[in-house]
């Protein structure tokens, strides 16, 4: 027997398939079919938690997404432990091991607990209030070293995991005509009337069963079959369907713009031996039509003191543990409400021989069909009664009744025992997606509900979640959405055929907000928010302070902040604040709702997205080389480059210092492939080229190449590069590593929407070309031997020129251009020959007693000769005119981009900051790179900064620092002593100009 | 995730294919020698932000690669119609309705 709580018969659930499960450490046994909550039920286990910030004993409240008590951790193994799961959606499965949280030592003993004692110390916004430190210790000190940690480790939820997530998660993309949220009847008849029209249908559920509330309906008859008879028919009727796909365990979290829907699917967390191939889950992304939202309504709890105990629960869901599960929730029950579902619970549960102490129905005169029924299968129903306050340490054992009286108020009326105590304050229609869709919400009076109005999204409602009610309403308009859907997919609905339905209950009723009881200033507390333990003097006290518009409230009493987002309390804290305010309800205003509907893990959302594959690596053809020469590799926006090569017992500066001398002395080589490439090509490419950059490109020689400086409209450098003329409508187009594909977009952008004229095609060749430079006074020397076709020689190949021929027999393309200041030439090869040609030209390199060199001696050797980097020296508001580049602008250009914003007036003031070489007073101090820089070697607080440090290393060639700047009015500055402010003092430095080796440029020449 | 079409491939492709490139149917001058600061300013900075329907530039860049020019609601975020880049701006006024439904 699963349990002594068992019914004997009924439900959807298999008796002959009892499955262990342990919970804290307790072995039980529940059935298939069961839920964690139900088969602790059916063991007579209530207590399942603590509250967040009391540590109050809690119990299952609820039946479904929305339970904000019953948060269990689930552990398989090691790296698989999942926290704050609801107990009432984990499926049981042999072998299923749960602990429950936020309790020390035990849940039955939790030192905790002591909280409760102070609760009026934890008021609403109680951390603003109370624990404020001794002010001379600072405003943060207590808080961030005492207080929060404190407050942190006794209030909380489950722990994380501590080890790497060792599962898989899915993720894929779907589109379809009509996507149906929910399987309830609503559900089930909107995705017939769909699939018959035709249509690509998608039904998901968030249960492990298609069915919704008809899965516990045991009365009513559709088309003359039992409601499950009914379903199972509907059921393999959509499921014969090629073009329906039924998605049960998948939760419809997030409904993004142009119905655009996202669903999490667990896939494996129901088994117990989940095959490892499998994803735990899947995110379905859909692009859907049209929608049909039934996503059913959400029972509301009663708001009395003490309405928190293990044995007290909402009816509806009592009503489902009992039909569905099997699961009686105790022996003797007790009834309180406002709406009728407490009627159709009791019934349920006396046919199942649960004794009922009582209905207390709060309604003075409630008209049901039941309640002839209830007295005639004996029980009392009192109306005009409520709760006004329950007893029972870790489980209800008595409840205080309450007399209502005409004018509001309660009046004691004595103690009734029971072990259950069964709620109901209504429904809440779910419109949670509804409202994520942008749709509006409109306040019916009569059912006393938001329910969904106009949308942008093409979206439907049906069922209980747009206010229907009786279970004839729901089917007929669950068709008819589904019929609404197909039509605005440009389907065709068929004809329909009418349901019939028998014998189902009508159940009415509800109310909003906090029953009266006498005790009214007491400790006693009644919870609004039962996960976030905020009571209805927490949300009261809020308003006595003044707080008006429920968004505040919400914040300062963080109801409905909790993991289930209010779902069982936000009418009910609106219910409080309009009768506390003395507005109607609809005016308190409604918090937004947000995604995700419930949780959804960070492996769903991730998906493939980790590991290598959460960010692409580029590497050049020649990394693989770099690898087993010993490299250090850093980024360069995705691409991996060698930084430096050390030998054994080197640190990075000595390589770095190795490095940079052997190529002033010698020659190294660099793999410089990540630069990016662009081919221009046609007969306006030399045009193209002049309107783009600040250079004028007609008269470059074939055979040439220029340095080129890019700029936006607004006169800002935004990318440089050397531009080669191949011949006269090719020219091969370098830009920075970064700046490859942003510099190509900008050229696509006005090529074809500014200059449509211009006969000219841009393809980038980045990754066509390996690029290997070559620089040092032996350069050539070692070059040459492998070179066909192209005469190297001083006067016949000089700076700033171009061939094409062959490196070691491959074809290439040659520059000889140098970003060291040493003679230096870089050879393109087609890529899949980078790594054989970088090797050739590396055995030559070693004849010399050469070495590879890495970015960081490029960098090195680049700064010695004041060459600058884009987004190095320049952060988007330097102009070619501070870079002292003006010498670079092609004077006879009417026009290119950017040429307009130079002579604004901000462009061209004398206190710009500009760039400079600074040198330390101190030769061996190495300024930081972005220390800023100031007049006074102690500048008083708020005193503005001239500039700041761009670039800074020691240099070995000058056995000295040296460092770039951008120095307001820089140029007019040097041999000004300024300072550099540190923590330590301020550094006294040397104004000098920006280039510090070899100025007059003789080494280019050799 | 929006549904794009692209007027050149003549298909509705997913958003990630496309990149947004800022309002649509703004000129180059022809001879900005000639324009003065503050109309030069105005082409450089100044943008509508309106509330409602908004003529962007975006481009298709992860398929064929072309610039085009879509009219989108800002609220709903729906995209009403896509042209090629260089045609007329569309009549606003007539989308004001279908968009406010």
């Amino acid at each position: 027997m699963s349990g002594p709580f068992r019914t004997p018969s009924g439900g959807r659930i298999d008796r002959a398939a009892p499955l262990s499960f342990t919970f804290d450490g307790a072995r039980y046994v529940g059935v298939a079919g069961d839920t964690l909550a139900s088969a602790l039920l059916a063991n007579g286990v209530h207590l399942v938690g603590r509250s967040i910030k009391y540590h109050r004993p809690r119990g299952i409240l609820s039946a479904g997404a929305e339970e904000p008590n019953a948060l269990v951790t689930v552990i398989r193994d090691g790296g698989r432990v999942t926290p704050n799961l609801r107990a009432t959606q984990i499926e049981l499965y042999d072998g299923l091991v749960t602990v429950s949280q936020n309790r020390w030592p035990s849940l039955h003993h939790d030192v905790g607990a002591i909280a409760g004692c102070f609760s009026p110390l934890f008021p609403a916004g109680f951390y603003y209030k109370t624990f404020m430190g001794p002010r001379w210790l600072g405003s943060n000190w207590a808080w961030t070293r005492v207080y929060e940690p404190l407050i942190r480790r006794a209030a909380g939820l489950g722990r994380a995991p501590t080890s790497p997530d060792p599962d898989h998660y899915a993720s894929r993309y779907a589109h379809c005509d009509v996507l149906v949220v929910g399987s309830g009847p609503a559900g089930l008849c909107a995705a017939l009337a769909a699939a018959q029209a035709g249509g690509r249908v998608i039904l998901c559920d968030e249960q492990s069963e298609m069915g919704g509330s008809l899965l516990s309906e045991t009365t009513a008859i559709v088309d003359g079959k039992s409601a499950l008879d009914w379903i199972a028919d509907k059921i393999d009727l959509l499921s014969s369907q090629d073009r329906v796909t039924l998605l049960p365990r998948t939760q419809a979290f997030g409904y993004f713009h142009d119905n655009f829907i996202a669903l999490a699917e667990r896939v494996t967390d129901h088994l117990a031996n989940p095959d490892p191939a499998s994803p735990r889950e899947r995110l379905w992304q859909v692009f859907a039509k049209q929608v049909v939202l039934a996503t059913g309504a959400i029972e509301r709890p009663l708001m009395f003191p003490d309405n928190d105990r293990p044995g007290i629960m909402l009816a509806g869901a009592a009503h489902t543990y009992l039909e569905r599960y099997g699961a009686k929730p105790g022996h003797r029950a007790a009834l309180v409400g406002s709406h009728d579902t407490i009627y159709r619970a009791a019934l349920a549960l006396a046919r199942q021989d649960v004794v009922i102490a009582g209905i207390f129905d709060n309604r003075s005169h409630p008209d049901s069909d039941l309640i002839p029924l209830a007295r005639e299968a004996g029980i009392t129903v009192t109306t005009g009664a409520t709760i006004i306050g329950t007893s029972g340490r870790l489980r209800l054992s008595k409840v205080r009744l309450g007399v209502l009286s005409d004018d509001g108020s309660a009046r004691d009326a004595g103690d009734l025992a029971c072990d259950h105590l069964l709620m109901s304050g209504g429904w809440t229609p779910s419109v949670h997606l509804f409202s994520q869709s942008r749709g509006k919400l409109a306040w019916h009076p009569d059912k006393q509900a938001f329910l969904p109005a106009r949308s942008h999204a093409r979206v439907w409602s049906a069922g209980t979640c747009a206010g229907d009610n009786e279970l004839s309403e729901v089917i007929e308009n669950g068709f008819a959405a589904g019929e609404n859907a197909a039509r605005a997919a440009g389907l065709m609905a068929r004809p329909r055929v009418a349901v019939a339905v028998e014998n189902a209950q009508t159940l009415n009723g509800g109310s909003l907000g906090e029953l009266p009881h006498p005790n009214r200033h007491s400790r006693k507390m009644a919870f609004v928010d039962f996960q976030n333990d905020v009571t209805s003097e927490d949300l009261k006290l809020a308003v006595r302070e003044g707080f008006q518009s429920i968004e505040h409230v919400k914040r300062y009493t963080t109801t409905g902040m909790a993991t289930d987002q209010g779902k069982t309390s936000n009418m009910n804290a609106l219910g409080i604040m309009s009768s506390q305010l003395n507005i109607p309800l609809p005016d308190v205003g409604l918090t937004t709702f947000r995604a995700p509907y419930t949780p959804v893990t960070f492996g769903t959302l991730a998906a493939h997205s980790r590991g290598d594959l959460f960010d692409p690596i580029r590497r050049t053809p020649i990394d693989s080389w770099a690898q087993d020469n010993g490299a250090v590799f850093e980024d360069a926006g995705p691409w991996k480059r060698a930084r430096y090569f050390p030998k054994a017992g080197e640190d990075m500066h000595a390589a770095v210092r190795r490095e940079c001398r052997i190529v002033r002395s010698a020659v190294g080589v660099l793999d410089a492939s990540t630069f990016g490439k662009i081919e221009v090509v046609g007969p306006d490419a030399s045009e193209f080229l002049k309107r783009l950059y600040v250079n004028d490109f007609r008269n470059l020689e074939i055979g040439q190449c220029r340095y080129g400086v890019l700029l936006n409209e607004a006169g800002f450098v935004i990318d440089d590069g050397v531009i080669g003329r191949l011949a006269e409508s090719t020219f091969h187009v370098t830009t920075t590593t970064g700046g490859a594909a942003r510099v190509l977009h900008l050229m696509e952008d006005y090529l074809q929407t500014e200059f449509p004229d211009l006969a000219c095609w841009l393809t980038s060749t980045t990754e066509h070309w390996a690029v290997i430079a070559v620089q040092g006074p032996k350069s050539r020397d070692a070059l040459a031997p492998l070179v066909e076709g192209i005469d190297l020689g001083k006067a016949s190949f000089p700076h700033m020129s171009l061939a094409e021929g062959k490196v070691a027999g491959v074809p290439a393309r040659v520059f000889r251009v140098s970003f060291t200041g040493e003679l230096g030439f870089e050879v393109n090869v087609p890529a899949d020959y980078g790594r054989s040609v970088w090797e050739l030209i590396w055995q030559e390199v070693c004849l010399y007693d050469g070495c590879a060199y890495g970015t960081e001696a490029m960098h090195v050797l680049r700064a010695e000769k004041g060459f600058v980097i884009v987004g190095q020296e320049t952060d988007g508001t330097v102009t070619v005119g501070d870079l002292g580049f003006g010498w670079a602008v092609g004077k006879q250009k009417q026009d290119f981009v950017g040429k307009r914003s130079l002579s604004r007036s901000d462009m061209i003031k004398a206190d710009r900051h500009q760039l400079v070489g600074l040198q330390t007073v101190d030769p061996k101090i190495v300024l930081e790179e972005g220390a800023q820089i100031t007049i006074e070697s102690s500048s008083t607080a708020g005193a503005a900064a001239l500039g700041h440090v761009t670039s800074s290393y020691w240099s070995d060639a000058l056995g000295r620092s040296i460092a770039l700047a951008l120095v307001s009015g820089g140029r007019k500055r040097r041999g000004e002593r300024l300072h550099v402010p540190m923590p330590g003092g301020a550094i006294e430095v040397v104004v000098t100009a920006p280039v510090f080796y070899d100025p007059k440029g003789e080494r280019l020449g050799g | 995730m929006l549904l794009i079409r692209c007027p050149h491939c003549e298909m509705e492709r997913p958003e990630i294919e496309f990149r947004y490139a800022g309002e649509a149917h703004i000129v180059r001058p022809p001879d900005p020698a000639a324009v003065s600061d503050e109309a030069w300013a105005d082409y450089l900075y100044m943008r509508a932000n309106p509330k409602g329907l908004h003529a962007e530039r975006w481009r298709h860049i992860h398929g064929c690669g072309r610039f085009f020019n879509a009219v989108r609601h800002t609220v709903t975020d729906k995209i009403l119609k896509t042209y090629k880049a260089g045609e007329p701006k569309p009549d606003l006024g007539a989308f004001a309705t279908s968009a406010d439904r």
